[in-house]
């Protein structure tokens, strides 16, 4: 049994009013035929049948409005017997393809919801701050409440932040009861982040620094007093370099995944009088010479325990290295500042036995830590960072 | 000039394999449009689908005087010519039904056909915009010293077209080997010739470009084949456009949507009298030329053809949504 | 020719000098257009091409842009690679059919069959008075359309060596000249050749604001970057070069160092390709802005005669001067 379906003539035709029959039960009707008229919006459109055989019922009758895909009659094909009639006018029109282009169309999986935005509000009125204030004033946990807008339409802007940042730490000391406030509590916020999110791993190796507290005993001699080089110089030059080597330590842990960082920004962790500390960047450190970088470092410090950080200072360090040698740590196990996914620490440099060649010598050494982010790299990576490290110390005179 | 009032070469003898060649041809061409239509009411074949039903002998007789070498350029009607021109019927109908194995990997459908082995540019939609890609076409093949023929399809509608005259122009002021063939069947959809045209005698209006024109009985195939090789000929040796329309009709309507409120079924049925198929199965089997069987095992090997075709089409498979944009650039490497 | 020996040259010699250079290095090369010939080109940049490389290269066509356009596009398919000109950007809306429906679309309608090696080059912008038929900046408009790529050489060095990709590049290329710029003069090596036509660049560093733009406005933002940096703002000026595929890297980069971004566009603003750009920089740098991003339009007229009217319908230096004091100062 062949059937004769309200046939689809555009894809905007959706349904079709039967007009006339130009056939009646018992009919023979062939391939081609025109066998009806369907009123549409355009108007009355001849329709033929595709199909040789004996109309055998009629289920729509002319003047009856049915959707697309409604059979309107079925056909006896030859060679079939006649059966008992069909029940007029099925509940549903048995065309399948209309299904199927219905069921394509809603074929989307249910829609995901945005995530709800944070509203940045004071005593329930929105904050007019531009979004690269917002994320600012995050980092530094400025409490926005206090802020004074001087941008357009008096919006908080990034300076307005970088000031009430400034205006939060000087005003620290005068209110030593209440630690958790500002940089306490920014720094009580990256730290539990940390923990909680990065899955840490640790090495550490010890350094022999002979060559290089040699070197700089010779270099310093051609300096003033005003331009000695630091140990901690080479320190900060060798690992910039040695992330040339292990770039996947250089970089940041966002959207679940290791975003690299082409330049190397060596964060420098610097502890504050008020208490608390900041890591601000030494920008380019691997591009620096050893003299540009003690500038940049005293400088750094200098204006770091006056206040006058620039904010991108405070963002942009790749990777942190801390030195706690001077209050005699011999090892650090360092916490990473996120997004960041590794922080190089530096103990004392302390006179020890040291086994070389089969003979026993007193060296300068200095115990290296690393602390990685699991998700970033794995210990052998970390391992190859911290001996491309040993290996620039080595030869300072080429750092 | 030799514009020539339209010409027949109804009592001409002909030989009996291509004229069955011929016959099979548009053969292939009808049944290949009825599928079409029978799918396009069960929405396998969606978007506008035009069928040239009735124009089969033009398709046929110009193809035939093309060489493979040749370039074809044609309208959104142009299953036919496409078929005529040596695209498998699969291929074009895996088009329609937007699978990957179609030839154009079914970004075109029914009014995009494309392909590059015959030298087929389309499938072209806009009516007229097909034309000046032709004069194009052909300067690249004067500029390069090849004597190939680009063959360009157009309606009578495409006549009122801005492009239709700069590209007459062009390719006759430029002496282009362009193969100009109107495809006249008197509607620009429903819009009659002679409510379109102030002149309605199209050979006029490529004569006064100073190209050679003539006009031909559109629905005798021999009769187009004729002109058509003859026309052919004048623009491979001459280097130079030529302009030929071929008078004809289409049997159905413009599209699958469309009541046809703007003819009559009288004008209809009087033109169908006249189909290209039943004129050719008279002659031929009056000069006895052609059997009832063997009409029967062409039609039989047509339908089997067109069966292959739609089982193609139906086992092909979707692009992936991932390809989505692809080939909007050239994927260079 | 030492490497380094610079030589004087407008931006009119830079772009035939690259014509000449492409009609010799491939014979599949010709220049098609109106009065391209023996007129020398509406703008005189294809003046002497004719003489030197005769008339079956350096094609004088009938004014039928639709046409012509076409044919570029057909010969393109038939092997060669034609070079079309246009003589400004209002007249290639005769061609719109040809560019949008043919050129554009031929690759991807035929399932990756046919691919269109064309380029077409027009002149664009306004400022010499020649009013509401001929001044328009539509490149931005074209640079909507999939499918074709969209230049605006601005500098001599782009005049000069943007060509050479075009032609080597499989798909259509549209390069917009602007008329203002065919008399600028400097410098350029000698040895001059192709530049990559996919990067934005920075053609002046600077800290405090980004201003992005192409085409003639590069030098007004140029112009305003030195009057600004003698008041101690240090502006960051790209030049997109491309306007499609447009390079956003480039400026989200520099606006997550400077926070502020300004968009100086001789086009219209509404709907145009400073409203794209703006877009993008909300999708990819929102939480890098420090102020709302700005823009300095062509005024929302046909553009007028007059010469005062004409100039106060395009973005000029002063209004980019004024704009960017705000955006970057306190209180404003």
């Amino acid at each position: 049994m062949a059937e004769f379906c309200m046939p689809s003539l555009g894809a905007d035709m959706k349904e079709g009013i039967l007009v006339k029959w130009k056939v009646e039960p018992g009919d023979q009707v062939k391939r081609g035929d025109i066998i009806s008229e369907v009123e549409t919006q355009k108007g009355i459109i001849e329709i033929e049948v595709f199909t040789d055989g004996t109309i055998e019922q009629i289920l729509v009758h002319p003047g009856e409005k049915v959707p697309v895909g409604t059979v309107l009659a079925t056909i006896r094909v030859p060679g079939e017997e006649a059966k008992a009639p069909r029940e007029e006018r099925p509940p549903e029109p048995t065309f399948k393809y209309k299904f199927c282009m219905i069921s394509a169309q809603h074929k989307e999986g249910p829609a995901k919801r945005p995530p709800e935005p944070t509203p940045v509000t004071t005593a329930g009125k929105r904050l007019k701050i531009s979004p690269s204030a917002r994320k600012l004033a995050a980092e530094l946990a400025v409490n926005l409440s206090t802020v004074q807008g001087t941008g357009q339409g008096n919006a908080i802007t990034r300076a307005d932040i970088e000031r009430a940042a400034e205006a939060q730490n000087a005003a620290a000391p005068l209110a030593p009861v209440k630690p958790e406030a500002g940089m306490r509590q920014a720094i009580a916020t990256a730290m539990a982040r940390s923990n909680r999110e990065i899955p840490h791993y640790y090495l550490a190796t010890h350094i022999d620094m002979s060559n290089t507290m040699r070197w700089l005993a010779s270099e310093n001699k051609k300096r003033s007093i005003k331009e000695r080089i630091l140990p901690v110089v080479p320190l900060i030059k060798a690992t910039a370099l040695a992330l040339g080597k292990v770039p996947e330590l250089n970089g940041f842990w966002i959207d679940d995944r290791l975003q690299l960082q082409e330049a190397v920004h060596v964060g420098f962790a610097i502890s504050l009088r008020q208490g608390g500390l900041v890591a601000p960047a030494i920008h380019h450190a691997d591009l620096k010479s050893l003299p540009e970088l003690m500038e940049a470092l005293h400088d750094l410090i200098t204006r770091t325990r006056g206040g006058r950080l620039r904010s991108s200072e405070l963002t942009d360090a790749t990777i942190t290295v801390t030195c706690l040698g001077d209050l005699g740590v011999e090892t650090v196990y360092g916490v990473i500042y996120p997004p960041q996914v590794a922080l190089v620490g530096f103990g004392k440099i302390m006179e020890q036995p040291w086994a070389e060649n089969g003979m026993l010598g007193i060296r300068p050494v200095l115990t290296t830590s690393l602390a990685a982010d699991h998700r970033a790299t794995d210990g052998h990576r970390g391992a190859q960072f911290l001996e491309a490290l040993n290996q620039y110390l080595q030869k300072p005179e080429e750092l | 000039m030799n514009a020539k009032s339209p010409s027949s070469l109804s009592g001409a003898q002909v030989d009996r394999e291509h004229a069955h060649h011929l016959l099979h041809q548009m053969l292939r061409i009808r049944r290949f449009e009825e599928k079409s239509a029978e799918l396009y009411t069960l929405m396998k074949i969606r978007g506008f689908l035009h069928l040239c039903i009735g124009e089969e002998a033009v398709a046929v007789g110009v193809c035939e005087a093309l060489e493979p070498e040749d370039g074809v350029v044609a309208t959104y009607r142009e299953h036919g010519n496409a078929l005529a021109r040596g695209i498998s019927a699969g291929a074009i109908m895996a088009e329609m039904y937007g699978k990957q194995e179609g030839c154009s990997r079914g970004r075109g459908g029914s009014m995009h056909i494309f392909d590059d082995k015959t030298r087929f540019y389309g499938g072209n939609a806009i009516v007229g915009c097909g034309l000046p890609l032709a004069v194009g076409l052909a300067l690249a093949d004067k500029m390069q010293g090849r004597k190939r023929v680009t063959c360009c399809f157009f309606g009578d509608g495409a006549v009122a077209e801005g492009e239709f005259h700069e590209s007459m122009n062009l390719a006759a002021l430029w002496h282009l080997p362009v193969f100009f063939v109107c495809e006249n069947n008197l509607y620009a959809m429903g819009t009659a010739l002679e409510r379109a045209q102030s002149v309605t005698d199209l050979v006029r209006k490529a004569a006064s470009y100073n190209i050679a024109s003539s006009a031909v009985d559109g629905m005798d195939v021999l009769t187009v084949e004729a002109a058509a090789k003859e026309a052919v000929n004048i623009v491979r040796r001459e280097q130079e456009p030529y302009f030929l329309e071929c008078r004809t009709y289409r049997f159905r309507a413009h599209s699958m949507f469309d009541p046809e409120l703007y003819r009559s079924k009288a004008e209809v049925e009087k033109w169908k009298k006249r189909g290209p198929i039943v004129t050719l199965v008279k002659r031929l089997k009056k000069q006895g030329l052609l059997s009832d069987v063997e009409l029967e095992q062409l039609e039989q090997q047509v339908a089997r053809e067109i069966e292959e075709a739609v089982a193609f089409a139906e086992n092909g498979t979707w692009e992936p949504v991932e390809d989505l944009t692809r080939f909007v650039y050239s994927e260079r490497g | 020719m030492s490497k380094n020996e610079m030589i004087q040259i407008t931006y009119r010699e830079a772009v035939r000098e690259a014509i000449r250079e492409a009609l010799r290095r491939d014979e599949r090369v010709f220049l098609l257009g109106e009065d391209v010939g023996r007129y020398g080109g509406c703008f005189a940049v294809s003046k002497g091409l004719l003489e030197e490389f005769g008339p079956e290269r350096i094609i004088d066509t009938p004014l039928s842009e639709s046409g012509f356009t076409g044919a570029g596009i057909g010969a393109a398919l038939g092997g060669m690679r034609p070079i079309v000109e246009i003589m400004t950007v209002n007249f290639s809306l005769l061609a719109a059919d040809q560019i949008i429906n043919n050129a554009a679309t031929f690759l991807h309608m035929s399932g990756g069959c046919f691919n269109v090696p064309l380029v077409i080059r027009m002149s664009t912008g306004g400022g010499k008075q020649l009013a509401a038929q001929h001044s328009h900046s539509l490149e931005g408009w074209y640079a909507h359309i999939p499918g074709i790529k969209v230049l605006t050489p601005a500098t001599l060095e782009d005049a000069r060596g943007m060509l050479w990709s075009a032609l080597e590049d499989p798909d259509p290329v549209l390069i917009f000249e602007h008329q203002s710029l065919l008399n600028m003069e400097g410098q350029l090596p000698a040895n001059a050749g192709a530049v990559d036509i996919d990067r934005a660049q920075i053609r002046r560093p600077g800290s405090d604001l980004s201003v992005i733009t192409y085409g003639a406005s590069l030098f007004k933002a140029l112009e305003a970057a030195e009057i600004l940096a003698g008041e101690g703002i240090e502006v960051e000026v790209i030049d997109l070069r491309t306007l499609r595929p447009l390079d956003d890297a480039t400026f989200l980069t520099s606006i997550a160092s400077t926070h502020r971004a300004l968009i100086v566009d001789e086009g219209w603003r509404s709907g145009g390709i400073s409203a794209e750009i703006c877009a993008r920089i909300m999708e990819g740098a929102f939480y890098e802005l420090d102020a709302p991003v700005e823009r300095i339009c062509g005024a929302e007229v046909p553009m007028p005669y007059a010469k005062h009217l004409e100039e106060a319908a395009m973005p000029q230096v002063e209004a980019i001067v004024t704009t960017a004091k705000r955006m970057v100062r306190s209180n404003g």
